[in-house]
């Protein structure tokens, strides 16, 4: 099932971790570092069950996977079709593409406040920054995905009277499936990424929130708790894209 | 439809055909000039011409990919104002089956475009990749096979429209000499069966004279017709008729009359670097 190479970095990467694990719980057992700035592996693991068993975990975490699937959900079907309407025209790409380009440029952070101005301090406020945040990548790389399919391929749609439902699902989105891929996924880890940020800012739940609360409360081995929690969700999530991106690749390339 | 003085039927009207275009680099260029052409029912004809000519522009004009900037183009009685997926289908010189389908998606697809009722598309399928021995290689997706496979799969999806007109742009040009061999052999075969009207763009002379019945020669750029030549061979046309003195003698007929149109065409690129 796995190539000897792919056994062997998986052994690797399982090395390193534990390699880092075992080096944290030394320094904690040394007494190298302060427990309160890093507390003990065993402790965190232990407090993390606690909060799973509670339930505060799933709590926090229904808010926050609730925000980023209506967040991306936004971001990827506004993303798409402003792609796609843009990308089928040589003049469109040449006029917008760059100014996507250049709203993208812009940190879109400094306008957290304005989001929790208009949207209040709940959930809506996260889903409407993380659409906009992943909104970008996912129309960016639409357009190129559009722009870049073979044009002998729309000669062929077109030959053949193709309707434009027809070229749309049978040649375009096929044919520009891979760089939409790519785009997807940024923005999938980008509109994760700014609806952490956002609630870890400003937010009454969530898993940011949560981080934050524990931060203030100096309580960090629930903090490392919920951090460790949320690098594996978000390994877990890149891993998930990395799947679903290798299916949408075509089986064959021209 | 008949014409007087011809018993053959004539499939394709090009009546005084004119096509140029603007560019900001050389300005107004005329690539055909007043092409005027009658292809008739049933017959292989060849376009042949030095580079950039404008056989290809012909072509898509036929097809309806392009519209002349004057004359007309008829099938028929009816007038070529577009695409005409019906009666006409193309086999281009660039592989353009969608990698991301097999060969058999790729005709499933193109019959889709075309109309045909669902429950008749998988039976035609099956039927066109057979006319082309492919049979076995339905799933197979077009990384999956060599370049004659890949056009003989792009052939099968022209059958299965049914046309009875197919246009092909240089269909064998990317492809090595015995496998071109080979399909032109094969093309003819199915020639004699299927009974279709083709016209093909090709620059391979020994190409032209093996597989057409008739061969228009083109002028170098603005284009028009300068000769016709007619091949008396019928199909299926084996090897054994590129080794015959018939088949020398008409490849020195058309290089003799292409000679003077290449020579102006690689004449005014050496002017220009002279210049």
């Amino acid at each position: 099932m796995f190539a000897a190479s792919s056994w062997k970095s998986i052994s690797i990467r399982i090395g390193v971790l534990a390699a880092l694990l075992i080096a944290w719980d030394l320094a904690g057992e040394a007494k190298v570092v302060n427990a309160v700035f890093l507390p003990a592996p065993r402790q965190v693991v232990l407090r993390l069950f606690d909060l799973v068993q509670t339930g505060t975990l799933y709590e926090n975490l229904i808010v926050t996977v609730s925000e980023f699937v209506m967040g991306f959900g936004i971001a990827a079907s506004a993303g798409m079709l402003v792609g796609i309407v843009i990308g089928r025209s040589r003049y469109a790409t040449l006029v917008f593409e760059p100014f996507l380009a250049a709203l993208f440029s812009i940190p879109i952070i400094i306008f957290l406040p304005l989001f929790l101005l208009y949207f209040g301090l709940g959930p809506a406020s996260k889903v409407a920054f993380g659409a906009v945040y992943g909104f970008f990548p996912v129309a960016l790389s639409t357009i190129g995905g559009v722009a870049q399919v073979d044009r002998n391929y729309i000669r062929v749609g077109i030959s053949m009277g193709a309707t434009e439902s027809q070229m749309f699902r049978r040649i375009y989105l096929p044919g520009a499936l891979p760089v939409i891929g790519n785009g997807l996924r940024v923005g999938c880890i980008l509109c994760f990424l700014a609806i952490l940020g956002a609630e870890t800012i400003a937010g009454f739940s969530g898993l940011g929130t949560a981080i934050a609360k524990s931060s203030e409360a100096m309580n960090t081995t629930e903090m490392f708790a919920y951090i460790i929690f949320v690098v594996a969700l978000a390994a877990l999530l890149n891993a998930s894209l990395s799947a679903v991106q290798k299916r949408l690749s075509p089986a064959g390339g021209s | 439809m008949m014409v007087s003085g011809d018993s053959r039927a004539r499939s394709i009207s090009i009546e005084n055909v004119s096509h140029g275009f603007s560019s900001a680099k050389s300005g107004s260029v005329m690539t055909l000039d007043d092409v005027s052409l009658e292809i008739y029912e049933c017959e292989l004809l060849s376009l042949l011409g030095p580079s950039g000519c404008g056989k290809s522009t012909l072509l898509n004009i036929i097809g309806g990919l392009l519209r002349p900037t004057s004359g007309v183009v008829r099938i028929g009685t009816t007038e070529v104002k577009g695409p005409s997926p019906r009666k006409l289908s193309f086999v281009f010189q660039d592989n353009t089956l969608f990698p991301w389908n097999t060969i058999s998606e790729n005709i499933l697809v193109a019959l889709e475009f075309i109309g045909v009722p669902q429950a008749e598309r998988q039976a035609r399928a099956e039927s066109a990749l057979a006319a082309v021995g492919l049979q076995d290689f339905a799933g197979h997706y077009p990384r999956q096979l060599s370049g004659g496979m890949k056009q003989r799969a792009s052939l099968a999806r022209s059958l299965s429209l049914e046309t009875d007109i197919i246009l092909m742009d240089e269909p064998f040009a990317a492809l090595d000499e015995q496998t071109r061999t080979f399909l032109g052999e094969e093309l003819s075969v199915l020639l004699s069966k299927t009974k279709k009207t083709i016209v093909m763009v090709t620059h391979s002379l020994s190409e032209a004279v093996f597989l057409s019945d008739r061969i228009a020669v083109m002028t170098s750029r603005p284009a028009h017709i300068k000769s016709i030549v007619n091949i008396d061979q019928p199909h299926p046309r084996g090897a054994e008729f590129m080794s015959c003195r018939e088949f020398a003698d008409l490849r020195n007929e058309l290089y003799s009359l292409l000679r003077v149109e290449i020579k102006r065409t690689v004449g005014s690129l050496s002017g220009a670097a002279a210049e």
